[in-house]
């Protein structure tokens, strides 16, 4: 009887993640060259990813990409929830929907916004700058790139993860703030050894959430590819590299062997993580 | 100025979103998703993708004229977004239309996965006699045809009169007078001369092949053996000159096509841009040359390397070829020859500037070989400029794997920008690069 209960789920699971992975995994062992047709050549594939230069590279910089920005947006989040938390007026509320807003803009239109916003022909920074006599930046050349992504990311994401944590933060029981007061605990205090310490297991989740799409990294270099194109190349991350393999290259088996090496990294990633966080992780 | 220049910006903008918006969308090939709207029922449709600007009019003209067939028109973006799309259909076996508009450059490409027709069995014999030789060559793989010629590309060096008459200067007639007015328009502190963009390849292989490279040979009785010549001396002297000339600061390095070099040649930061016929079209499109600027531009012909032995090059142009998924190919390969081919269709491609036609009864019509271009100020372009051109076009021998070199080109060029590379490093690495692509793929490289 259970089974028909979990049934529904079962089949679209298996229809629409476990087969597509399956066939993904079987493409990736095969090798289809223009001259010559396709052969199996099984973990082929997979070692030349791993000595391919293109891929390393794009794997290279969103690990480093990851180690700077996931720390920088979840203690922006982090911050944003804990005062948030603390002060109840209507400006709060206010605040809290307007740090939240950028998540709700599809992250096409927002990497297309920040295009137009970083353009030093016309953006307003080139108006900014030059009103103390100064230039622009170019946060599309290949020196500044890194920390125009950054912002974008952040931009993005950080009020998304405020509002994980601000709903963790509003599960907390008030009558332990008040016990902390009558200790003679500050602000200060209750933010770092009562609040952080209990929604710990929310920021565990975040964390692991921006892990995983700081590695998939996409969507925005992709959209910031057609203005800085030069800066960002084809093989800027690994995901953008599968995806030209893919579909421009029609090179599948190799588009397929990039993902899962891809997916092997994230996984390694999640679950190094996973280990070092263990005693915490009542979340997940 | 400003506010014209930031509605420019706005509608750059909206035209990038409008083509992410079409890559999300699936280029079906039932009828019912067609653009244009079919008036005649029970007749045969053949589905069709495309991009040109005045593609709508040209489909609306074609299905007026017959009875036997109608075209379904589907847009699923513009260059790289339709060639994607389309190699994606090739590999799932499904999914793309009967005919397909494609660039010359890219015939190859998916000739050699056997996703096209060869459609001289097909009504060639009727129209042979509308285009060059050159024009039909750019189509061919040896003796079979897989794409019927629409439009061309000859290039010229468009330029601003106003900037020219400021500094004094006439315009360059070879590569070496290029370089010298730059640097005389430099140094009485005018704009930038031109542009080396990463993005656009495809130019920079065309004034390789000015020089005298030949980057790709092939035979048609060999298939699998292919010649890739990237790192000769013209190559590198091109890649050098124009590396050069960004390291002096006479040309800017900006990506073309993005708001930000539209904003640019607006603005007249740029006294020339070394480009293909149909480029008016697209800067008119994009705002240029409007207004203010009205007969600020001017065409003359692309400068030389040696001036006693011109050698005209070719940016971009593109065919319609039949797809081998076409249910029909007969009636596919009769709307290919059919499309953007009766006098209407080319006279409103020519007058609009959206197009430079191979169509002969375009080409040789004095209506269009005297026409007073509007954008250059009633200059007499095609005449002066653009039809000598693709007269003395050659026709090249593209790369069966087209795609992967454009792009790895474009990885070095944008290497030279930095200043990280010189132009004939670039070359070399290109070269090994290309040259290990097409072992991978299983050629023989020669």
């Amino acid at each position: 009887m259970g089974w028909l209960f979990v049934g529904p789920f079962g089949v679209v699971f298996l229809a629409f993640l476990i087969a597509p992975l399956a066939y993904a995994l079987y493409l990736s062992l095969f090798q289809k060259k223009l001259i010559g047709g396709t052969s199996f050549v099984l973990f082929d594939n997979y070692v030349k990813a791993f000595t391919d230069p293109s891929f390393l590279s794009g794997a290279w910089f969103v690990i480093r990409f990851s180690l700077v920005s996931i720390p920088v947006q979840i203690i922006i989040a982090l911050a944003l929830a804990l005062i948030l938390d603390s002060v109840t007026t209507l400006f709060a509320r206010f605040s809290r929907l307007m740090i939240f807003l950028p998540y709700a803009i599809p992250t096409v239109i927002g990497a297309v916004m920040w295009g137009f916003l970083y353009s030093r022909g016309f953006g307003p920074l080139t108006d900014i700058f030059g009103l103390f006599g100064a230039t622009a930046p170019d946060f599309l050349s290949s020196d500044l790139i890194f920390y125009g992504l950054l912002n974008v990311v952040t931009w993005q994401w950080a009020g998304y993860y405020m509002i994980i944590l601000y709903a963790a933060l509003q599960g907390v029981d008030p009558t332990l703030y008040e016990a902390a007061r009558m200790d003679g605990a500050g602000r200060w205090q209750i933010a770092t050894r009562i609040k952080i310490p209990l929604i710990a297991p929310a920021l565990i989740l975040i964390l692991v959430f921006s892990v995983i799409g700081t590695l998939q990294f996409f969507n925005e270099p992709q959209i910031l590819r057609y203005l800085a194109a030069g800066t960002i190349g084809s093989d800027f991350t690994p995901n953008m590299y599968a995806y030209q393999q893919a579909f421009s290259l029609a090179n599948f088996n190799y588009g397929s062997a990039i993902s899962f090496a891809l997916g092997g990294i994230v996984f390694i990633c999640v679950y190094a993580f996973l280990f070092f966080t263990r005693k915490r992780r009542s979340f997940l | 100025m400003k506010r014209r220049r930031i509605l420019a910006t706005v509608a750059m903008l909206a035209a990038g979103t409008g083509l992410v918006a079409c890559s999300s969308d699936e280029g079906g090939s039932d009828a019912s998703n067609c653009t244009n709207t079919i008036t005649k029922q029970n007749v045969p449709v053949v589905t069709m993708w495309g991009w040109y600007p005045n593609t709508q009019l040209v489909v609306d003209n074609f299905n007026k004229q017959h009875d036997d067939v109608q075209v379904c028109w589907t847009n699923v973006g513009q260059g790289g977004d339709e060639y994607d799309k389309f190699q994606t259909a090739i590999s799932a076996g499904t999914g793309a239309p009967d005919v397909i508009m494609v660039e010359a450059d890219r015939i190859p490409t998916f000739q050699i996965q056997g996703a096209l027709v060869d459609i001289k069995q097909y009504g060639y014999d009727a129209v042979k006699a509308n285009y060059s030789e050159g024009a039909w060559k750019d189509v061919s793989v040896g003796d079979a045809v897989y794409g019927v010629p629409v439009d061309g590309g000859p290039m010229g060096m468009i330029y601003r009169k106003d900037i020219f008459d400021k500094y004094k200067i006439t315009p360059p007639k070879t590569w070496a007078e290029y370089e010298q007015a730059a640097q005389k328009v430099k140094d009485a502190g005018g704009p930038l001369f031109g542009d080396f963009g990463a993005n656009v390849p495809a130019v920079l292989m065309a004034l390789q092949i000015q020089k005298g490279a030949t980057p790709f040979t092939s035979d048609p009785a060999q298939p699998n053996a292919i010649g890739v010549k990237l790192n000769d001396q013209a190559s590198k002297d091109v890649l050098d000159y124009w590396g050069g000339l960004a390291k002096k600061g006479l040309v800017g390095t900006q990506n073309q096509f993005t708001p930000e070099y539209i904003s640019g040649v607006i603005n007249g930061n740029y006294a020339t841009y070394i480009s293909a016929a149909w480029a008016p079209g697209y800067l008119t499109g994009a705002g240029v040359g409007k207004g203010q600027d009205t007969g600020k531009f001017a065409v003359a012909p692309l400068p030389q390397w040696d001036s006693a032995n011109p050698v005209q090059v070719n940016w971009g142009g593109s065919a319609f070829s039949v797809t081998k998924q076409a249910k029909k190919p007969e009636l596919a390969a009769k709307v290919a020859y059919g499309l953007y081919a009766d006098k209407e269709s080319l006279t409103d491609g020519w007058t609009n500037q959206i197009i430079f036609p191979l169509n002969l009864t375009a080409l040789k019509d004095p209506a269009f070989v005297d026409l007073k271009v509007a954008f250059f100020g009633g200059q007499q372009a095609n005449k002066e400029v653009y039809v000598p051109a693709a007269d003395a076009y050659q026709g090249v021998q593209y790369a069966p794997f087209g795609q992967y070199y454009l792009d790895a080109m474009e990885k070095q060029v944008s290497e030279v920008i930095k200043g990280s590379i010189t132009g004939s490093q670039a070359a070399d690495r290109l070269q090994e690069d290309v040259a290990k692509y097409a072992k991978e793929q299983g050629f023989t490289v020669q």
